[in-house]
């Protein structure tokens, strides 16, 4: 597998690291000549000094023929075009984008780029986790970013408590899946009667989650 | 006819200018205040420091459902992605962006983007001026299709607008 890797910052490092010790093909672009320099005194050849966001230097870097294409440096516009260069220029079969503000995924993703890293959200996610709101928490994205699992917190007020699983009203492309009570993860069958503090857990698409929140959270004046 | 322009260097500044005389609604947005400097005194339209790539930042400006948008900042990169948000998200009627880089003005206008490429301007100015042979290479590409990436994504992407 040959994959190319644009950005040479701390993820793009690592990431080349990790690529070359499990046996692929890699190159890694970086376009400041000093850091280049630096990452290629330890890891090697397969450093190119040359700016990714130019459709010569990826060709020169053999675009069109990688398999994955992986941008991941700092900027979102940057890592955008590189995609959008790899899927339609080059014919990449796969290309996945770094974004740092969370609020261009849609966008990425809506633009054609396979598979979105949003750091900022990752680490958003997991603080949410350990704050108790009352909010639906995103546990995981699956496949390319369409599904997502979705814990929700049941408590006080929550028009699900006492009611039984299959009497709830499932938006379309969202299901539950299982109920965490106690610590003990059981899965949810159709005569699980919901309780205070069970955390349920569902997979469903985003545009659900209004829906899934009204069922599970319910209405509540948000701050 | 509204018009929305990203970067107000001397190109930003005086397509704003020239707009405005001509009785556009003209806003027009860079990172800096002091870029607005370039602007006349007789600027009748709207000056807004903030980030012309930020969906949030177009939409509160009111950049929404623009007639024409203009992409002109420094980065080829950030030209590209405002477009795309323009036409995308923000509907605008005609965009055109800026990309100094021939290979990528080329790739976008064929992903539906006009662009402007400053490169291919220049490069043919100047040989047309000392009488060489110019190559066909256009100062603006037009778009070769609509830009649109319609497919289940999108339809998410509408929803989360709507």
């Amino acid at each position: 597998m040959f994959v190319l890797v644009v950005g040479g910052g701390k993820v793009g490092y690592y990431l080349t690291k990790e690529l070359i010790s499990s046996g692929h093909e890699v190159a890694l672009m970086e376009k400041n000549a000093g850091r280049a320099e630096q990452i290629r005194d330890e890891i090697g050849s397969v450093v190119i000094a040359q700016d990714g966001c130019e459709g010569k230097h990826l060709n020169e870097a053999g675009a069109n023929r990688a398999d994955i294409v992986a941008a991941v440096t700092g900027d979102d516009e940057d890592n955008l075009v590189i995609c959008q260069m790899a899927k339609h220029h080059f014919d990449v079969r796969r290309t996945i984008a770094r974004v740092n503000n969370p609020k261009n995924e849609a966008l990425f993703r809506h633009l054609g780029v396979d598979e979105i890293i949003s750091p900022t959200r990752m680490i958003l996610g997991s603080i949410e986790q350990d704050i108790p709101v009352h909010e639906l928490l995103h546990l995981a994205a699956l496949g390319v970013g369409e599904l997502e699992i979705i814990e929700a917190h049941l408590q006080a007020g929550s028009p699900a408590i006492g009611k039984v699983a299959m009497d709830l009203e499932m938006p379309k492309g969202c299901s539950l899946f299982g109920v965490i009570r106690g610590g003990t993860p059981t899965p949810l069958r159709g005569d699980t009667v919901f309780a205070e503090g069970d955390k349920v857990i569902a997979i469903g698409r985003p545009d659900c989650e209004i829906e899934l929140r009204g069922q599970l959270i319910g209405e509540h004046v948000e701050v | 006819m509204k018009a929305v322009i990203v970067g107000c260097g001397r190109v930003g500044a005086g397509l704003a200018d020239e707009l405005d005389r001509a009785g556009w609604q003209v806003l027009i947005i860079d990172l800096v205040s002091h870029a607005f400097d370039r602007l006349p005194s007789s600027f009748g339209g709207t000056a807004l420091r903030g980030d012309g790539t930020d969906e949030d930042t177009l939409r509160r400006a009111g950049a929404d459902g623009a007639d024409l948008f203009l992409a002109l900042t420094e980065g080829d990169n950030r030209n590209v992605m405002a477009a795309q948000l323009a036409v995308e998200a923000l509907n605008a009627a005609q965009t055109v962006a800026k990309i100094n880089d021939p290979v990528r003005a080329e790739a976008y206008a064929h992903l539906g983007i006009a662009t402007m490429c400053r490169t291919n301007l220049m490069t043919t100015a100047v040989l047309g001026f000392l009488g060489q042979a110019v190559p066909e290479r256009p100062g603006i590409y037009l778009p070769e299709r609509p830009h649109t990436h319609a497919g289940p994504a999108a339809a998410a992407l509408a929803k989360t607008e709507a």
